[in-house]
């Protein structure tokens, strides 16, 4: 099968500092392929140079059999972009943004409206299309923006960050109408920092870090490269740091709160030891869980970047508009 | 292709002038900018009117090409909106042309107003029609592709409107709006003639002020290349924002 995306040494420098640093992946047709990264790993500089937003400074890439350098125009025929801004015009209703979008894209005009309105009425937006853009929220204002990247008919969607900034509610919203996507047979290329998201969508993930891909695997894959067994247990007031040194023989211990985490290869060890902990400290156990490591986990063990640093960018790109 | 290229400055064009242009507020200021421009040297000197109109007429196309055109290009890159075109499958001479064009339709909105103005209250005459109307087109377009030029040479509104005043104020001094240009000293008269003001405000005097001279084709010729040279400018400005 060709692929939908190969990239070959992608490289992008900005005042000679390299944003992207001779990356090579391929993205199979019809899956859904993650980029994850904290911010200012390269992302969104990555999607720009495969969509010929800026040119790359070395290597190039093969977007739907055309190379990025040559035929940059037909790359832009068969895919859509949705950037992390939903930059649609505010001045215009939805149903005129998506018809503007059609017309640049050369979609035959008997066409035209047959597609936006089975967009509309997919995407839920078809009561709102005489809404102006500028009006919407932010979760419709995303939904229209998918909906205009896919108003072509595009073989590719490239999503950069599309629930940053969302509600709990429009970005499950939002993720449940990517997973449809993926059904009509169109290749999804995602960028998050959302290590969940990624976890949920994608078929493969690619995770880069400083402008360079550490590891390409499906997301469960990549969780078996922490070759531990995590066991919670729950007590009943809170734990100190000290207390839990003592769990250290088994394997790497966190402490948050009322909660300790253990990653360890000797699950029985690990529980036996916990409870000695429980009775010599006179600490109540509410609950033990035992859990395979998250994407998470094997996100700080490969990339080193600690899980709280991704956690404050989360939030940090929560509060994004 | 060519068609292609050519539907999608149309419907670049459509947008502009539904999204920015043809708004009330935009509507009103074009028609009230010339109808003040008109009252003020009126009612200052009512026989010198006819005089001053064709530079009146010029400098209604430069305030209406370059003021609001600035804001809608500047406003779209702010926003990621030009992005939003640099996305399709066109070229950035096509996102240009349908920006210059939908500029120049509004300044000759206000440049026509101005003329209609200027014929039916002041009792001026059109000589030259036909080259009057190919002249004021020129105008608009040319004007229009300098403030293409400089919008895409900045990243904020405020820059935009700074760097066209830089040159919209000397134009008006330097053009032959309100004092031939034959009348300055020599140093100003050659930086008059590198600028495209001049041109028009040549071109248009001679169409709608008795005879047409062979130096109408000149200045014709002159407003082309500056068109042409803003236009490759502007283009080159845009493309080098993608590296």
């Amino acid at each position: 099968m060709q692929n939908a995306i190969e990239a070959s040494s992608l490289t992008k420098y900005y005042n000679d500092l390299p944003a992207v640093d001779h990356i090579s992946f391929n993205v199979e047709k019809e899956e859904i392929f993650g980029f994850l990264g904290p911010n200012g790993a390269g992302k969104t500089t990555t999607i720009r140079m495969l969509v010929g937003l800026t040119t790359p400074s070395e290597g190039t890439a093969i977007v739907n059999g055309y190379d990025i350098r040559e035929k940059i125009v037909e790359v832009k025929r068969h895919v859509g972009v949705v950037p992390e801004t939903s930059n649609l015009y505010d001045e215009l209703t939805v149903w005129q943004n998506l018809l503007f979008m059609s017309r640049l894209y050369h979609v035959p005009k008997q066409e035209r409206k047959t597609r936006i309105r089975s967009l509309l009425k997919t995407f839920e937006l078809w009561d709102r299309r005489q809404f102006k853009f500028g009006r919407l929220s932010k979760g419709l204002k995303r939904r229209v923006t998918v909906a205009a990247a896919l108003v072509h008919d595009s073989d590719i969607v490239f999503l950069d960050e599309p629930t940053t900034g969302l509600d709990v509610i429009s970005a499950r919203s939002l993720r449940g109408l990517l997973n449809e996507l993926k059904k009509t047979g169109i290749t999804v290329f995602l960028t998050t920092h959302y290590i969940e998201e990624a976890d949920q969508l994608c078929d493969r993930i690619a995770i880069i870090v400083n402008g360079k891909i550490v590891k390409i695997a499906t997301p469960e894959s990549m969780k078996s490269v922490v070759n531990t067994q995590v066991v919670e247990a729950s007590f009943d007031s809170p734990i100190k740091s000290a207390i839990a040194m003592g769990l250290e023989a088994l394997g790497e211990v966190e402490v948050e709160g009322c909660m300790v985490r253990l990653f360890t290869k000797d699950v029985s060890s690990a529980i036996e030891a916990l409870t000695i902990l429980s009775k010599e400290h006179r600490l109540k156990i509410e609950y033990v869980n035992m859990t395979r490591p998250s994407l998470e986990d094997a996100f700080v063990k490969l990339t080193g970047v600690a899980s709280d640093v991704m956690k404050a960018e989360k939030e940090g790109g929560g509060r994004q508009s | 292709m060519i068609v292609e290229e050519l539907e999608s400055i149309w419907y670049i064009i459509l947008k502009d002038l539904r999204a920015y242009y043809f708004k009330p507020p935009n509507i009103s200021w074009g028609i009230l900018f010339p109808l003040v421009l008109a009252l003020a040297f009126t009612l200052r000197n009512p026989s010198g009117f006819a005089e001053l109109s064709p530079g009146l007429i010029a400098m209604a196309a430069l305030f209406g090409t370059t003021s609001m055109e600035a804001i809608v290009i500047t406003f779209e890159k702010r926003v990621g909106a030009l992005e939003r075109l640099m996305l399709a499958p066109i070229s950035l001479r096509t996102i240009l042309m349908g920006k210059i064009l939908s500029g120049a339709i509004f300044g000759l909105m206000i440049a026509g107003t101005m003329t209609l103005i200027s014929i039916g209250f002041m009792g001026n005459q059109i000589t030259s029609p036909a080259l009057f109307i190919i002249s004021l087109l020129l105008t608009v377009l040319t004007l229009s592709a300098l403030g293409a030029l400089v919008a895409v040479s900045v990243k904020e509104v405020f820059e935009a409107q700074t760097l066209s005043n830089y040159f919209r104020f000397p134009m008006i001094f330097l053009c032959g709006v309100f004092l031939p240009v034959e009348a300055m000293p020599m140093p100003l008269q050659v930086l008059a003639h590198v600028l495209p003001l001049t041109y028009s405000v040549d071109a248009l005097r001679q169409t709608s002020m008795g005879s047409v001279h062979f130096r109408l084709l000149f200045d014709i010729t002159a407003l082309v290349l500056f068109l042409l040279t803003f236009l490759i400018l502007a283009t080159r400005l845009l493309k080098k924002s993608l590296e």
